[in-house]
């Protein structure tokens, strides 16, 4: 009975009880991070025929990387995360302004209406676009580029309209989330700024330059930061149009490109190079980006 | 000072059309699905999502083909409940037990402990697939609920986002309890469980909506038709067999349907989740 009670108050100790708490965390971290972080950088030194069947190639993985196909990744991968950004900072950025006004009738039910696309699934949201740019006439944007006088489109088989599909699949799931993002921003910013501006006699343009966006930093940095991300990570939008093959690698990214040598091709070696560029690419982006920010620079 | 009142006037009535303007274009893809799934599957698959409507031709039977007829859908919505309970019962306990220890401890490997659930925060899954697909089968948990649930069953956003709300918190409560001679377990259960209501209520929102709409792993993870969940069961009707067309559309928007109703009562929640993570730092 002493001994149990002995043992309970060093459990209950405040010496041991955190490393109780943290437990979940640390076991999950070393068996479903750490380790299959270790082995991917491994797997990517391999060539693995079978679960048995390894042998190590040295940087042959990464020397076959100098294929078309990868370039293809590459650019699809840049260019998507470059024109998601494009279009997801400034364009939400707006509607937040607009949005921030406590006179505005209705606000709510806007804030409300362009947050309803996130709470789709990119394959429901995918549904809906890849039958929308469908290839016939009597398709949705057919019929909106019809009604302008433009031919119809193969959308889904072009390079560049294929880039188009996946980027407005994106910005239609992800406004009303940036939105969210920026207006918590523009109610952090003092009310008194922008009435010595008023009293300055400063016009609502000048007001957004020199106020609002440089109050805004931390909230653009954040953004951009998850969008890089995001981009680069982006599989779900190209499986939706097109599974996991695309008309010439126009929907090829760097994680469909895993997901095709890994899943299709049974090349695991090689998927898992892949996946070490697409971190390094990830990190370094980040990097440069908040360098660029001036996040690391102390003022 | 006239002049300025009528200058905002007719900028409030500009950010009104403005608004007004972009919202409609936002919502219309859910107004063409809602339409599009009262139509036959093959009108869908040879004209493509149209414009053109034709009330008279529409007609509820894909609605009678997911319910009555032979066929996975229900199966699928039942492993996405089953699924998105499971990741979010244990994401919420654990993490807020480990969001507990980061927040109220001082233990030694605190800050290392502190910075690696940032890092795993910042390293995108996509990169683990492989690896961590292999593993699963070694565990032998290809193809269960347990393996699309147990790499993710304690989420570091979910743990940044309960330490940064327990810090929060008044420590004095912590103190008068220990000196009552309460055990730490329940001090967290007794004393700060009831306080976290609202960041409680915020992460099983937000945790629940991205495990309904989880695609990447449970794709790997599910491999036989009766296990898959609701996205992964929509993509796998884009075949032209059988009558999976008919599908598609209804099986679209009943699966957002629960969600919105959930978000159009717990607006303020949903909102609370998303930013307090990032932004208030």
């Amino acid at each position: 009975m002493v001994r149990i009670k002995k043992i309970y108050s060093v459990i209950n100790s405040v010496k041991v009880m955190p490393y109780i708490f943290i437990l979940p965390f640390v076991i999950t971290f070393l068996l479903f991070f750490l380790y299959p972080m270790i082995s991917a950088v491994i797997m990517s030194f391999q060539k693995i025929a079978g679960f048995e069947d390894v042998t190590f190639v040295g940087l042959k993985n990464y020397r076959n990387l100098l294929n078309p196909h990868y370039y293809s990744a590459l650019r699809v991968s840049f260019l998507y995360t470059f024109l998601t950004i494009a279009i997801l900072i400034p364009s939400p950025l707006v509607l937040a302004v607009l949005l921030n006004n406590k006179l505005l009738r209705g606000r709510n039910i806007f804030r409300s209406s362009l947050f309803m696309p996130a709470l789709t699934s990119v394959i429901v949201g995918g549904m809906f676009f890849r039958f929308a740019f469908g290839t016939q006439p009597t398709a949705l944007f057919n019929q909106i580029i019809g009604f302008f006088g433009l031919g119809p489109i193969t959308w889904l088989q072009g390079k560049w309209t294929g880039m188009l599909a996946m980027v407005v699949l994106c910005v239609w799931r992800w406004t009303g989330v940036n939105i969210v993002y920026f207006l918590a921003g523009l109610q952090g910013i003092p009310k008194e700024l922008y009435e010595s501006a008023d009293i300055d006699g400063a016009n609502n343009l000048q007001k957004f330059f020199n106020i609002t966006i440089p109050s805004l930093k931390p909230v653009i940095i954040f953004v951009t930061t998850i969008s890089v991300f995001g981009g680069f990570s982006m599989f779900a939008e190209s499986f939706a149009y097109w599974t996991s093959r695309s008309p010439g690698d126009i929907g090829l990214t760097l994680v469909s490109y895993i997901y095709q040598t890994g899943f299709n091709y049974n090349n695991f070696g090689f998927a898992s190079a892949i996946g070490v560029t697409l971190l390094i690419i990830i990190m370094t982006v980040n990097v440069l980006q908040l360098n660029i920010f001036g996040f690391f620079k102390k003022d | 000072m006239r002049n300025k009142t009528k200058q905002s006037k007719s900028g409030l009535y500009s950010s009104f059309i403005i608004l007004t303007f972009v919202c409609i274009i936002f919502l219309a893809p859910f107004f063409f699905m809602l339409i599009t799934s009262f139509k036959p599957g093959q009108e869908m698959l040879s004209k493509g999502l149209t414009l053109k409507m034709n009330f008279d031709a529409m007609t509820l039977n894909n609605y009678r083909i997911i319910f009555f007829e032979d066929n996975r859908y229900l199966t699928w919505y039942k492993n996405s409940l089953i699924i998105t309970a499971l990741y979010t019962v244990s994401s919420i306990f654990f993490s807020s037990l480990v969001g507990y220890g980061l927040a109220v401890y001082n233990f030694k490997w605190k800050n290392a402990l502190f910075f690696l659930v940032l890092l795993v925060m910042m390293v995108p899954l996509e990169i683990l697939l492989l690896p961590l697909y292999r593993l699963m089968i070694t565990l032998n948990l290809m193809d269960t609920y347990l393996g699309v649930v147990l790499p993710f069953a304690v989420s570091p956003f979910a743990i940044f986002f309960f330490r940064q709300y327990i810090i929060g918190l008044p420590k004095d409560l912590i103190e008068a309890a220990r000196v009552d001679g309460c055990c730490e377990f329940m001090i967290y259960f007794k004393i700060i469980v009831p306080l976290m209501k609202p960041a409680f209520g915020a992460m099983i929102i937000l945790q629940a909506l991205t495990s309904w709409n989880a695609f990447v792993w449970p794709l790997v993870v599910l491999r036989s038709s009766g296990k898959l969940t609701l996205p992964i069961g929509l993509m796998s009707l884009l075949t032209p067999y059988g009558n999976s067309y008919d599908m598609i559309m209804p099986g679209a928007v009943m699966s957002v349907i629960p969600i919105a109703i959930i978000f159009l009562l717990n607006q303020r929640a949903f909102i609370e989740g998303l930013t307090a993570g990032g932004i208030k730092q």
